[in-house]
């Protein structure tokens, strides 16, 4: 390009040629302090670093010694760089086709309702949110305890409508005083009872938390005559606040046990079963006679359920990749949507002319005509995802970090964290550089097509 | 029936989107609510509890965590952090890009081509370079050193953007404006930046984003009076659980900068995360 310019220029005028040199120096100098301070900065502290971290991932820890490819096969020894090698395999799959898949439907969705805008903003807006913040609100939202995580908090919900709480988990019957403790956690009374008879099932360890406001003395209740095909009994808490009651026996103050679940078993078979009142009294009528053991299955005792364990070693890493989904998700709506909307109308009308059901439409029509899209979405995701970082770094508790470790807080680990090893985490680097250089040459290539 | 069955599928979609919607509400409620109840009442009960007694809402969190000096000088040094950041990088890429799309300089295209490669660059494999060399230099641990590196890794896109930008502007429009005789400096600016806004701006936002948002590199370059929030609160992530309280009225400062920039520059703002989530 040069060459020509100086060809046309030299004939005509000496003096010409002269000017149009010196015009065209100048612009170069001109042109030379629009883009040095640019190139400084790239040279300083881009390409200088690449080139010294591929040097530095050559050397030993301490950088004093060569040990040629070394850090590399330690990289696929090492059992926590390895670990962090898996995971990104798992993150670099798993995360970019949920959120291509999840951002498909959700922008072929938006477009039938009125209020899309308003919904694509709201997908949108935790792209403004940093990685440290989202990593807070989902620690937030994870945490084991039911009543601080919003997600268990649900799951156990869901959980005891289903299968109903236990209402005493803490509780059981002093020895020796009438209850008998089965293998599976349940009591039955050690001796047996026939209709007309009254027992008093004396329990202890109920918490004050656990007993409900609503339970009554039991004392009237044990008193009372059971008619001859009836059998009666109360279920009482054998402790009385202050002191001075008597165990095994239901003393006056002493509170009856609401909810328990009562049956009655006659040859080992259940028969009947029933649930306690206010003041812990149950009854069991039209009995035949003979004798009965009353029992208190096991469920009355059950621990309570705490729900999932999110950030526990087996779930931190589907977790935080739960995390990302919703940082991510609106992103690739945005990007499917506009694609989409891109997509000739007359394809999708004739198709419908034809009575495909919209079913028909969106796999045989729109995902097709959709593909360049849609690998646009699915690489530039995986890219990102190779380099997640302060999501694992935030939300993995202490203990479970090296269950959730990536690449990126690997090599963070290995060359500030405590690791020191600066070779190793050199090699982590440079891997990560040499894992995104097919997006690189995708990117150069693009760009040179697009100036043909 | 085809009505009857298209309204009720509507009706389908409809709800499944409003399930989505919340479902993306709600963590960040749980923030917000969390940010506004006092330790006590997050040891007793979740967020939500707020929805039966409104009573445990107060701001006296936040008047908390104005009175704390680490929290409040951390605030400043993001300001002072992503606002130098953003301001250099817009200047000099926008110098750069000039001079890629229409000035004459020798391996002009070959160089733009290498920007272009480093557009993936991942800013792992700086770190201990350039922790090494600012060691030397005496920035590391300083404001400008993590502004340094944030422009100069914000560069690569921000080079690409304005120069494709740039040079999408009509050859005749720069040629006129030579032969009045016009110096490449006043071009630039009286030209060529007016005419750029709407990439400049889409530019600004997502670098200015991108820093306000970063721990990563400050987690490094940062020491303990130069860090901005993000690593001040993940110094307090230890103790997580305890201190909800203070992380999350921290957590929601450091969010509502950047969410008010998403509502007020929507059409800006999502452009330049489109552009710029190529790096």
């Amino acid at each position: 390009m040069t060459a020509t310019l100086v060809k046309e220029a030299s004939p005509p005028a000496v003096n010409m040629a002269d000017r149009r040199r010196r015009a065209r120096r100048r612009g170069r100098i001109i042109a030379l302090v629009f883009v040095l301070p640019a190139l400084l900065l790239l040279g300083a502290l881009v390409v200088y670093p690449v080139v010294f971290s591929v040097g530095r991932s050559f050397f030993d820890a301490s950088g004093s010694r060569f040990v040629g490819g070394d850090n590399y096969t330690e990289m696929f020894r090492d059992p926590a760089t390895l670990k962090a090698v898996r995971n990104s395999a798992i993150w670099v799959v798993v995360a970019p086709t949920l959120l291509t898949g999840l951002g498909l439907v959700l922008a072929v969705l938006v477009e039938k309702i009125r209020w899309a805008t308003a919904f694509k903003l709201l997908l949108f807006m935790p792209m403004a949110v940093s990685f440290l913040a989202a990593g807070i609100i989902f620690r937030l939202a994870y945490d084991e305890d039911p009543d601080k995580g919003v997600l268990n908090a649900a799951v156990v919900g869901v959980h005891d409508a289903f299968e109903g709480t236990s209402s005493y988990p803490t509780a059981r019957a002093r020895d020796g005083r009438g209850l008998t403790k089965g293998a599976d956690g349940s009591y039955r009374t050690t001796a047996s009872a026939s209709p007309g008879h009254t027992v008093g099932l004396g329990l202890v360890g109920v918490l004050p938390k656990d007993l409900p406001k609503d339970a009554k003395p039991a004392y009237a209740a044990a008193g009372q005559q059971a008619a001859r095909d009836e059998l009666r009994g109360v279920v009482y808490l054998d402790f009385t606040p202050g002191g001075g009651g008597k165990e095994g026996r239901v003393d006056r103050g002493e509170s009856g046990l609401p909810e328990v679940k009562v049956e009655a078993a006659r040859d080992g078979k259940t028969v009947a079963s029933t649930t306690t009142a206010a003041d812990g009294s149950f009854h069991f009528s039209g009995l035949d006679p003979g004798s009965y053991t009353v029992r208190l299955p096991a469920s009355n005792f059950s621990p309570p359920y705490e729900g999932v364990s999110w950030l526990g070693p087996a779930l931190v890493t589907p977790a935080i990749i739960g995390a990302y989904l919703w940082i991510w998700t609106g992103f690739a709506m945005v990007l499917i949507g506009a694609g989409l909307a891109a997509l000739p109308r007359d394809a999708l009308e004739a198709a419908r002319m034809d009575g495909a059901n919209e079913w028909q439409i969106f796999r045989r029509i729109t995902v097709p005509l959709l593909a360049p899209v849609l690998t646009v979405v699915f690489v530039t995701l995986v890219i990102n995802v190779m380099k997640v970082f302060d999501l694992v770094y935030i939300i993995a508790p202490g203990p479970v970090q090296e269950d959730a470790t990536v690449l990126a807080t690997q090599m963070w680990l290995v060359s500030f964290g405590g690791g020191n090893n600066q070779g190793l985490g050199s090699a982590l680097g440079v891997l990560l550089l040499l894992l995104v250089v097919p997006a690189m040459v995708f990117n150069v290539r693009r760009f040179r097509r697009s100036q043909r | 029936m085809n009505a009857l069955r298209r309204g009720l599928g509507n009706g389908l979609v409809q709800a499944f989107l409003v399930i989505v919607g919340l479902v993306w509400v709600t963590p960040l409620a749980g923030l917000f609510l969390s940010s506004m109840r006092s330790a006590q009442d997050t040891a007793e009960g979740g967020w939500w509890t707020v929805l039966t007694s409104p009573g445990q809402l107060s701001f006296d969190n936040y008047s908390a965590l104005l009175g704390n000096a680490g929290m409040t000088r951390a605030f400043w040094n993001t300001v002072l952090i992503s606002v130098p950041a953003t301001v250099l990088v817009v200047v000099i890429a926008a110098l750069a890009g000039y001079a890629f799309a229409w000035l004459e300089f020798p391996f002009r295209d070959t160089i733009f081509l290498v920007v272009v490669a480093l557009l993936v660059v991942p800013v792992q494999i700086g770190l201990l370079p350039v922790a090494k060399l600012f060691g030397a230099l005496g920035l590391f641990g300083t404001i400008p050193g993590v502004v340094l590196f944030h422009v100069a890794y914000g560069l690569p896109f921000a080079i690409f953007l304005l120069r494709n930008y740039f040079a999408e502007m009509p050859k005749e429009m720069l040629e006129a404006a030579r032969m009045d005789g016009g110096g490449e400096w006043r071009i630039f600016t009286q030209l060529v930046l007016p005419v750029g806004r709407p990439a400049i701006a889409s530019l600004a936002i997502f670098q200015f984003l991108w820093v306000w948002n970063d721990m990563l590199v400050a987690l490094l370059f940062a020491d303990s009076s130069s860090q901005p929030l993000t690593v001040e609160l993940q110094s307090q992530i230890r103790q997580f659980g305890s201190n909800i309280d203070v992380l999350a009225p921290g957590a929601f400062l450091s969010l509502i900068v950047p969410v008010m920039v998403f509502f007020a520059f929507q059409r800006h703002f999502v452009q330049g995360v489109m552009a710029g989530s190529v790096k």
